[in-house]
């Protein structure tokens, strides 16, 4: 792991912003495994982020890197993408970032199927903002906003992109950090629009708030919780009662990538133009 | 060039940013900035450009900026509604220093408004709408054949100084079909930013004598990082207050560095004027009328047209206003260039408003009965 380090961090922005226990890293470690594996030149790699914790990561990825506005970092890929096709665009965002102020973009994104890879950290909660309760927060969970517990219903990410569209998804954990590698490749090589939901963990704003006495608690829970998308298929449906699928959710190379799409316009206004 | 062609202001402004270059628009349909959307649509992907209906305008103004970082001439339009959504990353483009081009057709407002009526209700929107201290560069044409210069020059001034650059239209202008001559100078130029210097280290947010520091564009490897955070020459985020004093000093006085080259103003018959008429955009157009027929009759009036309206032209109103008997500022609103144009007279001479805020454009003889009036 040192020398992927080396090779694909900026060494000399660390120590990072993340509180001690925190599964960004995890994150970060993961998918600079994958960029290595799919030998990717760093300088022909996009990564863009929202704002939050996990907003923070671009600031440390040796490549072509934008930190954009809170929500919108799928917007400003959108552009880099369509202007630039042969970069590869990786998109990283927060549960709130991606599905409470930024949940338009996501879905038009997912709907679009333009060839870039979006990886959501949710750890459900707003993390940098000190603990606020997000769409993801699961019901009756404590929060600085829900002192007398949550009350709203959450949103599954990886069930939502999946009815918008998107033709690529998959869930991971910040436990389970060698499929996340592969899901994120995976995700990659997929020729649309691919999104990777990574369950992580807050110790510090909802570990602390919800009886968690510690990072690897949550990492525990993680491990009990997170049940193989294969097996889950053979399981009584009252047996995955809270708990969630991992691995390759929805593929589906039916629908036709943007840009290929959107070859057939140039051609159209190309034949338009000849006399 | 002496070439005649039936236009209107919306069709300028996209036949204008082709010309200087502009390959990427992004937008979401509203009226009546619309028409501007439906011919770059049906002009891009002729041209190796790319049009995008987005899901909205935050997220058109996030696609400007994201073609921006890889190069590319970028443009949205909208209105008043759409205008306000796009304030944050409008603030973002100021700060990361990244070139675009907005083009605002005025409707009337607050909110829905008035959406097929005109109005100059977003004069100090365009110039204050983002939070925070920023630069912008706002230019307000009056005519179709203007439009089309003017919105070239919008494009070639956000490449050369980094910055957003706002062309602010008005619905009379996006929609009215004039014919437009085309002379020698109203030749589009194609100017490019500045790029790194190839021999020396890259440093993203460099101080440089002309304050404008030169842009990598994304895969040309250069890999740097771009933040809406506050950021030090090197672009990562910073909260050393020398370091944030520096950059934000830098980045909101490169537009007063270059105001001779971003000003531009219009004087008609102001030497010998008693009275001096100070009007923007489809407003001038009725002042031009009533100047132009007050002089018939052998009145002294004159009129200043600020074309590039922030930064405001604060030196061409002030002698321009000296030794006048009065200044009239006609607006289609209640009175906000008046404010600049106050400041900058300080008292040396009468300033009137004169506002009309029922959706319909000041008439030339609205503006003649004012100035009889005040003679």
């Amino acid at each position: 792991m040192g020398e992927l380090h080396e090779k694909y961090l900026r060494m000399n922005k660390m120590p990072h912003i993340w509180c001690a226990g925190c599964g960004n890293g995890i994150i970060m470690g993961a998918f600079i495994t994958a960029i290595d594996r799919l030998g990717y030149d760093k300088d022909e790699v996009a990564a863009v982020s929202g704002i939050g914790c996990s907003g923070r990561i671009t600031g440390y990825l040796d490549f072509n890197t934008i930190h954009t506005t809170h929500g919108r970092a799928l917007a400003f890929a959108t552009g880099i993408k369509l202007t630039k096709p042969r970069l590869k665009v990786f998109v990283f965002m927060g549960d709130g970032d991606a599905v409470a102020i930024g949940g338009n973009h996501l879905i038009h994104a997912c709907r679009r199927n333009l060839d870039m890879t979006a990886v959501i950290f949710n750890n459900h909660i707003y993390g940098m903002t000190g603990g606020q309760f997000s769409p993801t927060t699961f019901k009756n969970k404590s929060a600085t906003t829900a002192p007398y517990g949550t009350t709203d219903p959450d949103f599954d990410i990886a069930q939502l992109c999946i009815g918008a569209g998107a033709t690529y998804v998959a869930r991971g954990t910040s436990y389970h950090a060698r499929l996340l590698t592969d899901l994120i490749v995976k995700g990659a090589e997929h020729p649309g629009f691919s999104v990777i939901e990574v369950i992580t963990h807050c110790p510090v704003n909802f570990g602390r708030r919800n009886n968690f006495e510690s990072p690897a608690q949550m990492l525990l829970w993680q491990k009990e919780h997170g049940v193989a998308a294969r097996k889950a298929k053979a399981m009584p449906l009252e047996d995955m009662e809270g708990k969630f699928t991992i691995g390759e959710l929805y593929r589906s190379t039916e629908i036709p990538e943007y840009l290929e799409e959107y070859g057939r316009v140039i051609q159209a206004a190309n034949e338009e133009k000849q006399p | 060039m002496a070439e005649a062609k039936l236009l209107s202001g919306n069709d300028a402004c996209v036949q204008g940013a082709l010309a200087a270059g502009v390959r990427f628009f992004a937008g979401y349909p509203i009226t009546p900035s619309t028409e501007i959307a439906n011919a770059f649509a049906r002009e891009l992907p002729g041209r190796g450009g790319i049009f995008m209906q987005m899901e909205d305008e935050i997220a058109s103004m996030g696609a400007i900026i994201g073609a921006s970082c890889t190069g590319t001439k970028a443009v949205t339009a909208t209105s008043g509604p759409g205008f306000s959504l796009m304030q944050e990353n409008i603030g973002y483009a100021a700060v990361a220093e990244i070139p675009c081009v907005i083009i605002n057709v005025m409707r009337y407002g607050p909110s829905t408004g008035l959406p097929t009526s005109p109005s100059q209700g977003d004069f100090m929107q365009t110039r204050w709408g983002p939070h925070g201290d920023h630069p912008v560069i706002v230019i307000a044409p009056y005519t179709a054949r203007e439009a089309y210069r003017e919105t070239g020059r919008a494009v070639n001034l956000s490449e050369r100084y980094r910055v957003p650059v706002i062309v602010l239209m008005d619905e009379i202008l996006g929609h009215l079909r004039e014919r437009v001559e085309f002379r020698d100078e109203d030749l589009v130029q194609e100017i490019n930013r500045k790029g790194p210097d190839p021999d020396s280290t890259f440093l993203p947010y460099e101080y440089t004598e002309d304050g404008v520091p030169p842009f990598a564009n994304f895969g040309t490897g250069y890999r740097y990082h771009i933040t809406g955070l506050i950021h030090d020459e090197t672009g990562f985020p910073t909260n050393n207050p020398v370091e944030v004093d520096r950059i934000m000093r830098r980045v909101n006085e490169k537009i007063e560095l270059h105001r001779r080259d971003i000003a531009r103003t219009q004087f008609v018959e102001v030497d010998d004027a008693d009275i001096l008429v100070v009007a923007f955009g489809s407003v001038a157009r009725s002042a031009h009328e009533a100047v132009r027929t007050l002089r018939q009759e052998g009145k002294a009036v004159g009129m200043v047209r600020p074309v590039t309206v922030w930064p405001f032209p604060d030196e061409d109103i002030r002698k321009a206003a000296a030794g006048k008997k009065a200044v009239i500022v006609p607006e289609m609103n209640l009175g906000q260039m008046v404010r600049e144009v106050e400041r900058v007279v300080a008292g040396t001479v009468p300033v009137h408003a004169l506002n009309r805020i029922d959706g319909l454009l000041i008439t030339p003889q609205e503006m003649r009965d004012l100035i009889e009036d005040i003679q």
